[in-house]
Parts: C-alpha cells; sequence; structure tokens
C-alpha cells in the first residue's frame, strides 16, 4: 500500500462567516439558534440541547415547571421566545451544579430534605427558591409563602425546610456561582 | 433462563415451610427472564435473581418493578430486598424493571410479580414476595463463604454487604457473587429474616434518585427522544361522545416541520381499546415540539356532538336532585328498620353534601414514547398499569407479549389517571400509521378536557339518635356517576365503584341503610386517589360532626362511642381493628389539645378514614379571614402497620392531605354544552406555597402489623377535618367542595 501523502497545512484559513441566528449562553456555553425565532426557550432547551430537567406542565406562564434564570432572573421558559434572548445568559437547572460538578447549596438542602415527590416540579422549584434566596438570604416564612410554583404532590413544607436549610449553608459559605 | 435460573426462580418462589408465595408466577420458570437493563452498567456483574445482581466490588444492582409516580416505591421495594439481604444501601444501584413479560402461547406470562401503580397496594405485595428474594441471594452468597472457609454456614453472620465468620474474617459480597450464582437454592425456600434483623427497614431513607432530579438528570417519558422520531400532539374532540365535522388542514401542513397529520377515528379504534375509546382527533405530528404545536393552531377545524351536546353539570346538578326524591336504583344495604328507627329517634339530623367532578391534573401531563415495527414494538410509557398497556399494544399491533418491551421511568404524578391507558393506544396508532418512532405529548389544555374525572356525586344523609345521642339509624342515599359508567360493566354493578356495603359505620348502627341513585352524563369518570373513599369519607364525617353538634355531644366522643370496644371484623375485603382507628383519632386529636382552649376566631376539626388497610386521622386548626382559610396546624396520625420507610410515610401523607385540602377548597372540573370548562391551571387553581399549612405533623404509630402503603391514605380524612374545622371556627357548614366559592361569600 502506498504510504499517505504528508499532510500540509493550507497557506490561509478562511473564517466561517458568523452564522445568522440567535447566540446566547446556556449554563456557560455558547449556542445558536437558527430555527425559528417564535420557538419557546422551553422547546428549544429540551428539543435541540436535550436539556431536559426543565418541564412543560401549562404552557401558559401559570405553574413555573419550566423556570429558568435569564441573566439571573427568574423566568418562564414556555412564554421566553427565542428572539429575545440574544447575547442574553440562560441557566437551567443542569447549571445549578457548583463548578466541581457536586450540588449546589439549594440542590444538596433539597436531597437532604427528600424535598422531591414526584419530581417533576422540581427543577423549576429550584429555580424559584434560588432567585427568592438572592432576594431574600435569610428568608422569613411569610417570604416562603409568596413562592409561585405548584406542586401537585404537596411537597410545600419540605421545600420550605430545604430552602431554609440553603440559606443556613449559604450564611456560612461563598455564594453559589448560579 | 438457564436450568439452574429456572430451579432458582422457583425456589425463591417458595417461602418459609415451602410455602408458595403469592405473586410472582411459578410458571415463569420455563422460558428466559429479561434481564435488568443493565446497558449503562459495567458489563462485570452477577446476576443471583433477576431482582438483584452484584459486582465484583459489590456494588449491589437491585431492581424496582414497580412504576414510581412520587409514591416512593423506587426507594422502599428495593430497601426491602436490600434489608434481607443485608446489603449496603450506600452500595446499592436501583434500577428499573421494564415490564417483566413472555409469551406462553399466546397468552403473557408475568416474570417479576405485580408491576402496577395505585391503590396503595406495592407495599402490602412487596411484603409477600419481595423479602423471599433478598432472603435467597443472601442464603446464597452465605453458602459460597461457607465453601469458602469451609465453615457451616449456619455460623456464619452478614452484615452491610460482608459475610462475616465467627473469628472476625469477613468477605465481601462482590467476592463472592460469582461463586453463589452456582449454587442451588433448598428445595424448602428461604424464610424471611425475623423482624428484629431489620436494619434498613423502620429506617428512614431520601429517595433513591434526588440527586439525579435535582440535577435535572432524571429522564421522564418525554424527557426521551427516539433518534428519527416525530413528535406528536393531537387535537381532540371536546365531546365525550362526539365527531368531527370539518377538517381542513392545508395551513397546518404549511407549517415548517410538520411531518403528517394523521386522523385518529374512534371507528378504528373503538373495540380495539376497550374501556376508555379514544377520543376522535386529529394528530400533527413534527420535527420538533414547537412545530407540531404550530401545526396544531393551524388546523380549521369543527367537531360536533352526538350525544350530550348540551350536557351541563348544573342540569346534572337538578337530576341528582330529583333523582334523590325517589327510590334508589341499587338499595345497597338494609340492616334493621330506618324508617322504623329514624321516625322514633329523640334527634333526627339531615344533610346534603355535594362532590364535584375533579381531574388528575398530574403535573406532568399525559405522553407516550412509541417505537413500533413489524417484529417489535418498544414503549417509554409513564403508565400505572403496563399489563394493560401491553394488552393495548398487543391488539393494536398482533404481536406477541415477548416481543414487546414496555420500559416504565420515573412518573410525574398518577393519582389513578395512569390506570387508563388511552394515551398509550394514540401512542401506538400514530407510531404505525406514520412507520416512525413517536412522542406523543399532550399540553395541559388536552390534559385538563380529557381526564378520566373523579365522579361528581350529590349525597343525602338521615340519621337519628336516642335520648342519649346514641346514633341507632342512618340513611347514606349518593347519587353519582358511576366511574364503571361505559366500562362493559351492567346497570346492576355500576354502585360497586362508588359505595362499599360494608364501609363504615356499616355494622355499628342497628338500623342501617345505603342506596345507590345513577346519575347518566357524558364525561368519562376514572379512579381518583382513594377511590370513592375520598367522596364517601367527607360525607360520613362532615355528617358525624353535624350529628354531634345537633346532639349537643363532643365530636371525637360520639366516633369513639361508635366505634365502641376494639374488635375486628372484615371490611372491604381486609380485616379492620376498630382499635386502631380509635387510637390514631384519640391521638390526633391529643396531638391538637382537642378539649383544651381554642384562641379566638380558631376551631380545630377531626375525621378519620380506614382505607385501602390503612388507618388515618387527621386532626386541624384554623381560622377564617377575609374569605381565606388560615391553618394554624393540621395534624395526620396514621397507621400503616410496620414502617417500611419512616420519611416517605410521612411524605406520602404529607403529600395527600395538602392535595386534599387544595382540592376540597378550591379545585372542580365543570360542563356546560358538552364540554369541560376548565383549559389550564388559572380556571383548575391547585393551591400554591401560601394557601397550605405550612406544616404536616405526620405522625405514624408504631405497629407489627403487615405494611400497608400510604400513597393515598392521607387523602380521605383530610377535607372533612378541614370543613369541621371551619364550623368549629366559624359556625358555618361547608357541605359543598370546592369551599371557595361559600368560603369568599362568608368575607
Ligand atoms: S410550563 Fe411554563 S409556567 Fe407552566
Ligand atoms: S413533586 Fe410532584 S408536582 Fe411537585
Amino acid at each position: 500500500m502506498a504510504p499517505l501523502p504528508p499532510q500540509v497545512p493550507p497557506a490561509h484559513i478562511t473564517p466561517q462567516p458568523r452564522r445568522e441566528g440567535i447566540h446566547l449562553q446556556v449554563n456557560g456555553k455558547p449556542y445558536l439558534h437558527a430555527g425559528d425565532p417564535d420557538m419557546p426557550l422551553l422547546w428549544w432547551l429540551r428539543d435541540y440541547l436535550q436539556l431536559t430537567g426543565t418541564k412543560y406542565a401549562c404552557g401558559i406562564g401559570d405553574c413555573g415547571a419550566c423556570s429558568v434564570l435569564v441573566d439571573g432572573e427568574p423566568v418562564h421558559a414556555c412564554l421566553t421566545p427565542m428572539q429575545t434572548l440574544a447575547g442574553r445568559k440562560v441557566t437551567t437547572v443542569e447549571g445549578l451544579a457548583l463548578a466541581d460538578g457536586s450540588p449546589g447549596a439549594l440542590q444538596q438542602a433539597w436531597i437532604n430534605e427528600d424535598a422531591i415527590l414526584c419530581g417533576y416540579c422540581q427543577a423549576g422549584q429550584l429555580i424559584a427558591a434560588h432567585a427568592l434566596l438572592q432576594r431574600h438570604p435569610r428568608p422569613s416564612e411569610a417570604d416562603l409563602d409568596t413562592l409561585p410554583n405548584l406542586c401537585r404532590c404537596g411537597s410545600y413544607p419540605r421545600i420550605r425546610k430545604a430552602i431554609l436549610r440553603a440559606a443556613r449553608a449559604r450564611a456560612g459559605k461563598p455564594e453559589n456561582p448560579a | 433462563m438457564s436450568e439452574l435460573d429456572r430451579r432458582r426462580f422457583l425456589k425463591v418462589m417458595l417461602g418459609a415451610g415451602g410455602a408458595l408465595i403469592v405473586g410472582l408466577p411459578l410458571r415463569a420458570l420455563h422460558a428466559a427472564t429479561p434481564p435488568l437493563p443493565l446497558a449503562l452498567l459495567g458489563d462485570n456483574w452477577t446476576r443471583l435473581s433477576a431482582f438483584v445482581s452484584i459486582e465484583p466490588n459489590g456494588r449491589t444492582l437491585i431492581g424496582a418493578r414497580a412504576p414510581d409516580t412520587g409514591q416512593g416505591v423506587r426507594t422502599s421495594l428495593p430497601r426491602i430486598i436490600a434489608d434481607e439481604l443485608d446489603a449496603d444501601w450506600a452500595r446499592v444501584e436501583v434500577l428499573a424493571m421494564p415490564l417483566g413479560v413472555e409469551d406462553d402461547n399466546g397468552k403473557p406470562r408475568w416474570l417479576y410479580g405485580p408491576q402496577h401503580a395505585g391503590g396503595s397496594r406495592n407495599i402490602a405485595e412487596a411484603w409477600q414476595d419481595l423479602r423471599s428474594i433478598g432472603a435467597a441471594a443472601r442464603w446464597l452468597l452465605r453458602q459460597a463463604a461457607a465453601q469458602r472457609w469451609n465453615l457451616p454456614a449456619e455460623r456464619l453472620g452478614t452484615h452491610a454487604g460482608w459475610v462475616i465468620a465467627p473469628d472476625g474474617r469477613r468477605l465481601d459480597y462482590g467476592e463472592l457473587a460469582a461463586a453463589a450464582a452456582q449454587l442451588q437454592l433448598p428445595d424448602a425456600g428461604v424464610a424471611p429474616k425475623p423482624a428484629s434483623d431489620y436494619k434498613l427497614i423502620g429506617q428512614p431513607a431520601g429517595d433513591v434518585d434526588a440527586r439525579a432530579m435535582v440535577e435535572g438528570r432524571q429522564a421522564f417519558a418525554f424527557d426521551q427522544t427516539w433518534g428519527d422520531g416525530y413528535v406528536a400532539v393531537i387535537a381532540r374532540c371536546p365531546y365525550a361522545e362526539g365527531e368531527l365535522a370539518h377538517l381542513d388542514d392545508s395551513a397546518a401542513r404549511a407549517v415548517a416541520g410538520v411531518e403528517k397529520i394523521i386522523p385518529i377515528s374512534v371507528r378504528e379504534a373503538s373495540g380495539l381499546i376497550g374501556d376508555v375509546p379514544l377520543a376522535p382527533g386529529i394528530a400533527v405530528l413534527a420535527r420538533d415540539t414547537w412545530a407540531a404545536l404550530k401545526g396544531r393552531t393551524q388546523l380549521a377545524l369543527r367537531w360536533r356532538a352526538r350525544h350530550g351536546g348540551d350536557a351541563s353539570t348544573a342540569a346534572l346538578t337538578q337530576q341528582a336532585e330529583l333523582l334523590l326524591k325517589g327510590a334508589p336504583t341499587t338499595p345497597v344495604r338494609n340492616d334493621g328498620d330506618f324508617t322504623k328507627a329514624f321516625k322514633a329517634a329523640a334527634h333526627r339530623v339531615e344533610a346534603e353534601y355535594h362532590v364535584p367532578f375533579v381531574a388528575h391534573a398530574t403535573m406532568e401531563p399525559m405522553s407516550c414514547m412509541a417505537l413500533i415495527t413489524s417484529d417489535r414494538a418498544h414503549l417509554i410509557a409513564p403508565t400505572q398499569s403496563p399489563r394493560r398497556a401491553l394488552g393495548i399494544v398487543q391488539r393494536l399491533t398482533g404481536l406477541d407479549a415477548g416481543s414487546i418491551l414496555i420500559e416504565m421511568p420515573r412518573i410525574g404524578g398518577g393519582y389513578g389517571r395512569r390506570l387508563d391507558d388511552d394515551y398509550i393506544a394514540e401512542a401506538v396508532l400514530l407510531a404505525q400509521a406514520a412507520g416512525k418512532p413517536i412522542k406523543l405529548l399532550w399540553m395541559r389544555e388536552d390534559d385538563m378536557t380529557h381526564d378520566v374525572y373523579r365522579p361528581f356525586g350529590v349525597h343525602r344523609l338521615a340519621a337519628g339518635t336516642d335520648r342519649k345521642g346514641r346514633v341507632e339509624a342512618w340513611q347514606h342515599h349518593l347519587a353519582s356517576t358511576s366511574r364503571l359508567w361505559h366500562r362493559g360493566v351492567p346497570a346492576s354493578q355500576l354502585w360497586t365503584s362508588e359505595m362499599q356495603s360494608d364501609a363504615l359505620p356499616a355494622g355499628l348502627v342497628p338500623n342501617f341503610q345505603l342506596g345507590w341513585y345513577a346519575l347518566d352524563f357524558p364525561l368519562w369518570r376514572g379512579a381518583w386517589r382513594a377511590p370513592s373513599h375520598d367522596s364517601n369519607t367527607f360525607a360520613i364525617e362532615s355528617f358525624l360532626d353535624e350529628i354531634a353538634h345537633a346532639t349537643h355531644q363532643d365530636p371525637l366522643k360520639l366516633r369513639l362511642a361508635l366505634l365502641g370496644a376494639a374488635r375486628q371484623w372484615q371490611v372491604q375485603g381486609v380485616t379492620f381493628d376498630s382499635g386502631r382507628l380509635a387510637a390514631a383519632l384519640q391521638r390526633a386529636a391529643t396531638e391538637i389539645g382537642w378539649g383544651t382552649r381554642v384562641p379566638a376566631g380558631h376551631g380545630r376539626g377531626l375525621a378519620c378514614a380506614f382505607s385501602a388497610g390503612g388507618y388515618c386521622a387527621h386532626a386541624m386548626e384554623v381560622s377564617v379571614q377575609g374569605g381565606k382559610v388560615h391553618f394554624h396546624r393540621a395534624v395526620a396520625v396514621v397507621d400503616v402497620g410496620r414502617v417500611v420507610n419512616p420519611l416517605g410515610v410521612d411524605a406520602q401523607i404529607m403529600g395527600g392531605t395538602l392535595d386534599a385540602l387544595s382540592t376540597a377548597l378550591k379545585l372542580e372540573i365543570t360542563v356546560k354544552d358538552g364540554q369541560v370548562q376548565q383549559q389550564n391551571f388559572p380556571e383548575y387553581p391547585i393551591a400554591r406555597m401560601r394557601e397550605l399549612p405550612r406544616a404536616v405533623e405526620v405522625i405514624a404509630i408504631a405497629s407489627g402489623a403487615t405494611p400497608v402503603g400510604a400513597e393515598d391514605l392521607g387523602v380521605p380524612s383530610a377535607a372533612p377535618a378541614l370543613a369541621n374545622a371551619i364550623f368549629a371556627a366559624t359556625g358555618k357548614r361547608l357541605r359543598r367542595m370546592p369551599f371557595a366559592a361559600q368560603l369568599a361569600r362568608m368575607g
């Protein structure tokens, strides 16, 4: 068999033109959405990024199962069209872990309090709790009452305990990077 | 399955003394058992039974056979096995088992015992058979160590994944598994350990999937993808019995990403599906969810009702009132002479209670993944009844049971909705018609308007007491929409899903009468948490409270007097112990401070229930301000026999209690012009954090009795305890669920 010809690097590398579409970051990584700009973030995350932790349960911004953070603020991904997200930073439940991949304070508190029942609403609950702790690092019971997300299983009391536990844990430690 | 495996499987099925263990199939001995789905794990492991495999490093893989809808059986069932095995829980990996089935001359043969979710039955069933599975694996490991050390097996102990010799030497299960797998089990079977040796049973354990859940990695059915499949959504006929009047799908076809539009006609489906006919619908199949949804909005559709186009729940209430004036459709029970005793009574009390249709509204709407080829079917199905799902796939595809794989992922809530498999039939039909794998999604609106609803009922109760306040006469008349309607049940049996002839206070009142009235209404009904117990307990336990107040008795004392001395009898096919119910009630009363001073404006209420073999009593303290209920305390005392996982029982009772309160306060499905009026959560407002108790104080009474499930046990008595507490606080009796409208009027 004849030896392969030596590989010669090209003299010039023509950079690809920047592709058309919506550029955004998800959990710290850059992505491009080149499809329908009306597509809600929820379906893009789930169908194209396979980030399926974010759930669908109402599609009309009522239940909170699809909650994600956009530039640190909680939004309903089911009502957030991709065209509003150019240059924005999206954090999903998959992005709540610490840099070393271990669970963040809230996630760990959720595990310790065994806060999930069926678990379906819990990604949204974690995001809502994260946002609450940003506003109220030491939340009162009344602050917890403002949590908006639905849980059909009735996990609310354990969610309350988990958030208080996370608040205590965070009080002693640096803020969760997410 | 090798010859050795077959014999082993047989012997595992023989309990102590060779007695056959109910539930697991002996006929499974003659063909191969599909292995646990180990694809993603290491390939170096030894199988000791269909449920237990061990890796050389000691990691122990335990199969979870029942679908976990949030009732915690992916944790509790494997822990029952792990305890018998003396496994190290920290080294246990729980694997979901698919439906264990093979073909037996055209009939399915079940391999792993019961694999459903519903009726809170998993724990009681597991207690019957899974303990022996763990005990057998432990027996094999101990024998292997005995041979290695040349010691009698009886002298060897086991602990946390080790076999331990009297001199302190230890061998890890991982080192022994390969040798253990070569051994044969004794003909007499292996007896489970005595309760005094339990190490995991009775200890709290968090959900095995907690970490995957909080990291967003736990895959529910609709989180999965078939590489080249379609996403399907369906526009369904809004009438229970209706048909397509007009369709123009040209605009939908023009939507980018829409691949196919497939009509689902009722004619094609009915008779094949059986229980609940599919709604006629137009399916939009697309490359992604968004395209499918967009396509669906572009369908120009008109439906017409074949029957019941003018049906309404307002008219249904009138129908009930009218019927209740006459004789029952079915006289369910008649002890003594109610009419005479009621006439002769010193005090007479009468009341009417209304229970609306409600939806299941599982947080995860219906969905199903289906891949069908000419010789094989693969489903990822969030179902509570995988065996019935298998039957549907067989009827639709003609495949034998051995060619059908049904995987059951974690499920985002069941509550009985997923005992019906209409969504599975849809996915299979579409996968066949499209020739591609299908991911079928129901949107919330589909789910809300095409549920199988908890039956609607109007309860009329009458009671007479003697001078001392003893209940001498009791009549319960119920007009309801049987959930067995149109399910192939003869008219004479439709009452059986609505009332139990032996439910309390049957047997406690000498002149006792139950009667059921058939309401006719075109809306599909199904099992909803603690079916019929939830509705009936609301009426009965509210009414007991009314009797107590009318006759100036303490509601607790009245109930205890009615229950009488502790004794046992059969209720709903299981042993009922009146002493255990009285103890739960008494304990709940003590915990809430029954009989002590109540803060101004507050009121306390009690209620209790016996359901699915478990005992529950609720005690609540509430006040009402601005038309809203404020929960000051909510106590639930349960007796579920031996508690397998205290943390799990706490979660189930807390969840059941809150769900029942949310439902009683706010939820109702109404029908107008033949169509369900509620589409999504704003019209069906499941209660949020601020509207429910901040804590539910759950107490499980210590017991050595055979465990029963807690899944729905917290449901039945919560609503009447709330109604009774509201009465105590305000003097207003709420007899019509949901309470929200009346509360608002109270201001
Ligand atoms: S799915 Fe977005 S808020 Fe409910
Ligand atoms: S845990 Fe099931 S909906 Fe919240």
